[in-house]
């Protein structure tokens, strides 16, 4: 692929750092919103009513300069592009990395990366299979597995319902481990590929905060699955 | 001590390679890596096989010519060049596999010697400052402040060997690349061009295949020079910028 | 400058007239040399008066000029740059896969130049007057001063490009002292300024070559030079990857292709580091100039093998922090240096050289430390029959500064020799022991940089330069900068002024001639059949030279070395061993080449050797020594230039004599005591 000629026009936004910086924008805005999301959750210690309230409020954020929903439909719509960018990101630069290096070594030894750095994208295509699964279970058909119903709405109880099946508690725990190991990595990359990190001591940081997120996040949504599944929630 | 070695060995850059295997006696531990396959060598040659293609020059770990790919590791176990890796860093009965670098980018040409221009032409794309011979203002007239000048100096080390292309799982060049931006863009006579090199250099690097950085570490973890992490995110801040500049 | 110009316009010396002639029987003498181009006038004013007189190329000529430039270290590199920015057609070629691996890279310690920023009485005249007397006052005057006038317009372009030289914390230049001198002038990157100044002219270079006014052609070896008429007009060239012999036609071609040290087998040189290029220009009629001058560097890392493939040098830098000294006593040689008394160590460069100690030139500190070794107070393991290494300690300086300011000065040197040797040198001394570092024999050439061949241009180490019998540290670099960005292209264009010359085509008879002499030669090598490598001759012909050309010569020995090397040539030309291909990228094949002329080159040195029966510089001859056993120079003999012409086939080389005369220093004999 080597080329014997130079590049004539380049610009800035055509290249493999621009593709980094979509990831790492729109990376940012999953966290944001997973932050929101773990929060929102972490409402059903507090019970159905607070839990449901919660789910209904955010309906109605911005009422009534914006319709009802109307907040909820712009962050979908945010996230909907982020995800888009995210993940077309993700596929030009998977393909350019399989193309970097067709002969592969025999022997190959990793001294510094980590498993999670090395898994970026087998972790980010788990994490998409599981975000289509998880909008068809809580937000597009809204299955109760436990009842075979769908189209409830009460949000709680598909919930409490839902963790009371222990095959899903593990694919929900299942996921949360690949986005505990996505977060890890994601978090430094992110703060690298945007150009802050041009020190020894703020790449720890950065690491740093890599393993506070992962903890956080992850940490923070199987809290509900598993005190579920033990009862503490019901 | 006694060697089993694993070599690639591939004839020429178009027909395919194989590993081969050879036994090699009585190597002493204060041989360098290199005079050891010096010696199976002159081995081969003895016994009419041709000898194995390998790139080395100043064997001082200055030049950046050696680039052997030694157990999974580039340059070998220590940090240091392939040239300054010494056998007592093997044990006795050892199998070793060597390959070349890997890397769409830098085609392999014979055996272990690969082509690894495309960094030459990273540089003729941007990396460098323009001062025409005989333009030059006093030396002394332009005070750099000496962290600054420290911090060019400890990543001007860089000796262009690939080793990081190599180790990258993503076959990136972004260590090379990261260790010059940051030379000359901390630097006062670097900055006029700043911007506008960062942009034609990483146009080159991803004209030439190299794959994009997800950065995973494994090139800063391989280099010889210990180019540290934060020449990326130099590279990433200086594109970014440029971004802004609209370039 | 003038009105203190110290040059006389009567000479301050007189020719000289040679009486002995032990290389009897080995030459033919020749007519004596001059420099058609020698400047006169005050010492001060030739450079500029040259500069100006020295004809003009029309810009518009300029790109019509095709410049082959062989080799892209200091000299090649700073010299392609400086013509493509002119706006010549510049052809550059090296062996190496990449311009920026040249040997220059491997240069540690510093670069020179006559700045006077520590404000300690240096001066263009100073550099001038250290340099020559540095060489044993057997270099050229006029090419000396003119590199101590352009060393400062080095640091200035240097700093533009952006070499991150060593800095104060104000943020201006920091220098260094360095052997052989007793001022701070040598600027410096780390242990690493060779590589960042290369960096630096390639970079300068390959924005050339995006610009289009250079064309690299790495991986190619220069195989022989096409002379038209007289005149160099191009040059055959293999390219190492695919094997095809190419021919490259030029208006005129420069020889920037680095020096022969590897004659030896063992120096610091690099693996591919060669004299094929020049001595190919020699064969076709380019002199040969005083070849046997080595230098000989004090502080490499001693041999550890028979395996071994090069040797390492430590930085001659470390020569102003560490002291040198071996045991008193043959008996505590083999014992850990920690347990031997100060009273039992014998710092012998302080105690011998009282006012320049460690810092003593190269060639005295070489030969001090050969002599201790001889006399069996030597250090490290048994190799031969002696232990051949001296302690070089930074205890006092580690105690002076502490671990960490030795190791921001010289931690990359401290962590090579842990990996080499295997040992920490921070807590036992260093082992060292002087190793081939650097040839100031070259191709001769006159003030223009031209050699005895029109058209052929020689710069750097490739010269015979501006050292004389002795190179002072820091001083190869500042002349293949100097040569590369501001000599070689202020001479050339007198040259090319006259250009573009006649076209030629790849038909011509001499270049049809050029390449085939190339093809049979190849073709040679392949089919001779025999049974030895390559490698195997060049290790033989090492141990030949390094016994009797190397650090002592004597007149039997220098005998003896040339009937060995005669037949290690006839042994070589039919028992070579050379497998594989001529198509394809055939390292032995390259080795070869190499090889055999390294065995012509390696006699050339010793009749040079032992028709110079005197001692100068790192040529120290055993008949011609003090009582104390100092080098003894014979000026009214030997102030001569050996430029050496090739005597054909079989035949012998032809000596002719170019007087040095000196007009603005006195010759003395040497005393660093
Ligand atoms: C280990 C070491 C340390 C040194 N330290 C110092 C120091 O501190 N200070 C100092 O002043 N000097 C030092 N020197 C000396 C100095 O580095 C060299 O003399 C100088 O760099 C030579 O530069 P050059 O441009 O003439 O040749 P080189 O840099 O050797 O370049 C030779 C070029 O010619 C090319 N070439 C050669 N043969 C052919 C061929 N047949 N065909 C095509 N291309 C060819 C090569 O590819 C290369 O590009 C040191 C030398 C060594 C070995
Ligand atoms: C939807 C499916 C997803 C896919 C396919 C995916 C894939 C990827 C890939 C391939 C990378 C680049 C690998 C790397 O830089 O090492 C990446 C980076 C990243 N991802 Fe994802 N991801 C997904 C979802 C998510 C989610 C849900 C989050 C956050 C909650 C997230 C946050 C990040 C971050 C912060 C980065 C780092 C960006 C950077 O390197 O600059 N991703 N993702
Ligand atoms: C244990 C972990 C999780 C639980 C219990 C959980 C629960 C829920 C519930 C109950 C809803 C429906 C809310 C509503 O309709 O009001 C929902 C919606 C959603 N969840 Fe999760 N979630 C979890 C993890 C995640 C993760 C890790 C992601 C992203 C990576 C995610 C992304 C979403 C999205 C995008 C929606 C749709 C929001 C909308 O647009 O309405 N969830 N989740
Ligand atoms: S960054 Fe390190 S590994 Fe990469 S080319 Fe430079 S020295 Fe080699
Ligand atoms: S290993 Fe590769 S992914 Fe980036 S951090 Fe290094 S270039
Ligand atoms: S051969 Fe020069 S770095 Fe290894």
């Amino acid at each position: 692929m080597a080329t014997p000629t130079l590049v004539k026009g380049a610009r800035s936004t055509r290249s493999t750092i621009a593709l980094k910086l979509a990831m790492a924008v729109s990376g940012l805005i999953f966290i944001g919103y997973v932050l929101a999301h773990m929060y929102g959750n972490l409402k059903a210690f507090s019970g159905e009513e607070a839990f449901n309230e919660y789910a209904h409020h955010i309906r109605e954020i911005g009422e009534p300069i914006l319709p009802h929903a109307g907040a909820l439909w712009i962050f979908r719509v945010v996230l909907l592009l982020a995800l888009v960018v995210h993940v077309a990101s993700a596929v030009a630069l998977w393909r350019r990395a399989s193309k970097a290096r067709t002969q592969k070594y025999a022997v190959k030894k990793n001294i510094r990366s980590s498993l999670s750095s090395r898994t970026m994208r087998w972790g980010g295509l788990t994490l998409l299979l599981f975000i289509v699964w998880h909008l068809l279970h809580f937000t597009i058909v809204k299955v109760d597995v436990s009842t075979g119903d769908t189209g409830s709405d009460n949000p709680y109880r598909l919930l409490v319902d839902s963790f009371d099946v222990w095959w899903m508690t593990v694919i929900y725990l299942v996921a949360m481990l690949a986005l505990a190991m996505h977060l890890h990595h994601g978090m430094f990359s992110a703060i690298q590929t945007l150009g802050f990190t041009n020190t020894a001591k703020s790449r720890a940081r950065a690491r740093e905060a890599g393993w506070i997120l992962a903890v956080v996040v992850a940490g923070g949504f199987s809290l509900v699955p598993i005190f579920t599944l033990f009862g503490v929630i019901s | 001590m006694d060697l089993t070695l694993n070599i690639w060995r591939q004839p020429d850059a178009v027909t395919h390679g194989a590993l081969h295997t050879y036994q090699l006696a009585g190597i002493s531990e204060d041989m360098s890596f290199l005079e050891m396959l010096d010696v199976l060598n002159e081995q081969l040659n003895a016994a009419g096989e041709d000898p194995v293609a390998f790139d080395s020059d100043c064997r001082e770990g200055i030049c950046g010519t050696c680039s052997l790919m030694i157990n999974g590791q580039a340059h070998g176990p220590e940090v240091t060049t392939t040239c300054q890796l010494h056998m007592r860093s093997f044990k006795d009965g050892d199998t070793i596999t060597v390959e070349p670098w890997r890397a769409d980018a830098f085609p392999v040409l014979k055996d272990l010697v690969t082509d690894r221009s495309a960094f030459d032409r990273i540089i003729q794309s941007g990396g460098y400052i323009s001062a025409n011979t005989g333009s030059a203002p006093e030396a002394n007239s332009v005070p750099a402040p000496r962290d600054k000048a420290m911090r060019a100096f400890n990543v001007a080390t860089c000796i262009g060997c690939g080793a990081c292309v190599a180790a990258c799982p993503n076959g990136s060049a972004s260590l090379f690349m990261g260790a010059k931006i940051t030379h000359l863009g901390e630097l006062p006579q670097g900055q006029p061009e700043r911007y506008t090199r960062v942009v034609d250099m990483v146009a080159q690097h991803d004209a030439e295949g190299f794959g994009g950085c997800t950065n995973i570490g494994e090139c800063t973890a391989a280099c010889p020079k210990e180019i540290p992490l934060d020449v990326i995110s130099q590279l990433n801040k200086d594109l970014r910028t440029a971004m802004k500049q609209g370039r | 400058m003038a009105a203190t110009d110290p040059s006389h316009t009567t000479p301050l010396n007189s020719a000289p007239t040679q009486i002995s002639d032990d290389a009897r029987g080995y030459y033919t003498p020749g007519e004596p040399l001059v420099d058609p181009v020698a400047p006169t006038g005050p010492i001060g004013q030739r450079w500029t008066q040259r500069k100006f007189d020295n004809r003009l190329v029309n810009p518009a000529n300029r790109r019509k000029l095709d410049v082959i430039i062989v080799g892209t270290g200091l000299a090649g590199g700073a010299a392609a740059a400086t013509m493509g920015e002119a706006g010549y057609n510049v052809k550059s070629f090296c062996y190496q896969d990449s311009p920026r691996r040249a040997h220059s890279i491997a240069a540690q310690g510093g670069i020179n130049a006559a700045k006077n920023y520590k404000e300690d009485g240096d001066s263009t005249f100073r550099l001038f007057y250290d340099t020559v007397k540095g060489g044993d006052y057997r270099s050229r005057e006029s090419n000396v001063y003119r590199l101590a006038e352009v060393s400062a317009d080095i640091i200035d372009q240097c700093v533009a490009q952006g070499v991150p030289f060593a800095r104060e914390y104000g943020g201006l230049l920091d220098n260094r002292s360095f052997g052989g001198v007793q001022v701070s002038r040598t600027f410096y990157a780390r242990g690493q300024t060779g590589q960042q100044l290369l960096i630096g002219a390639y970079q300068a270079m390959e924005r050339q070559v995006a610009a289009g006014t250079v064309t690299e052609y790495t991986r190619h070896e220069m195989l022989e030079v096409i002379v038209v008429d007289g005149k160099a007009r191009g040059i055959i060239a293999r390219d190492l990857v695919t094997g095809e012999i190419e021919t490259h036609l030029a208006d005129v071609v420069v020889l920037a292709t680095g020096g022969y040290g590897n004659v030896f087998f063992l120096s610091t040189n690099a693996m591919g580091s060669n004299v094929t290029a020049a001595w190919r220009a020699h064969r076709k009629g380019a002199y040969m100039a005083n070849p046997c001058y080595t230098q000989i560097h004090p502080t490499c890392i001693p041999v550890s093998g028979d395996h071994q493939s090069k040797l390492t040098l430590m930085s001659e830098s470390l020569r102003n922090d560490g002291r040198i000294w071996v045991p008193k006593n043959k008996e505590d040689c083999d014992k850990d240096p920690r347990d031997i008394p100060e009273e039992d160590r014998d710092y012998y460069l302080e105690r011998i050289y009282p006012s320049f100690g460690n810092l003593v030139p190269r060639d005295i500190a070489s030969r001090q430390a050969k002599n201790v070794c001889d006399e069996g107070r030597g250090v490290g393991p048994m190799v031969g029959d002696f232990r051949r290494g001296v302690y070089l300690d930074f205890t006092d300086a580690i105690a002076r500064l502490g671990e960490d300011g030795i190791r921001e000065k010289y931690d990359n040197l401290f962590d090579m020799y842990a990996r080499i040797t295997g040992e920490n040198p921070y807590e036992t001394p260093m082992r060292i022991y002087p190793a081939v570092h650097y040839v100031m024999g070259g191709l001769w050439v006159d003030y223009h940089l031209q050699s005895s061949i029109p058209g052929l241009f020689v710069t750097g180490e490739a010269n015979f330069s501006d050292h004389g019998a002795n190179r002072l540290g820091a001083s190869a670099l500042m002349q293949g900068l100097a040569d590369g960005y501001f000599v070689l292209p202020n001479t050339i264009r007198d040259y090319l002024a006259d250009g573009p010359f006649e076209k030629i085509t790849e038909d011509h008879p001499a270049v049809v001639e050029a390449r085939t002499q190339v093809e049979e030669r190849v073709t040679k090598f392949l089919s001779i059949n025999g049974t030895r490598s390559a490698d195997s001759f060049h290790k033989e012909l090492g141990h030949i030279m390094w016994e009797y050309c190397g650090m002592e010569r004597s007149e039997d020995g220098l005998r003896k070395a040339i009937d060995m090397i005669r037949e290690l040539k006839a042994a070589f030309w039919s028992d070579l061993k050379v497998l594989g291909t001529a198509d394809s990228l055939n390292q032995s094949l390259e080795k070869a080449g190499r090889v055999a002329d390294f065995i012509e080159l390696g006699e050339l040195m010793c009749i040079d050797a032992l028709n110079r029966r005197e001692s100068c510089g790192g040529h120290f001859r055993a008949e011609s020594q003090t009582e104390d056993g100092e080098a003894l120079r014979h000026d009214e003999e030997f102030a001569y230039v050996a430029a050496w012409e090739w005597g054909g086939e079989g035949g012998d080389p032809v000596l002719h004599k170019e007087d040095l005369i000196y007009t603005a220093i006195e010759m003395k004999q040497r005393s660093y005591k």
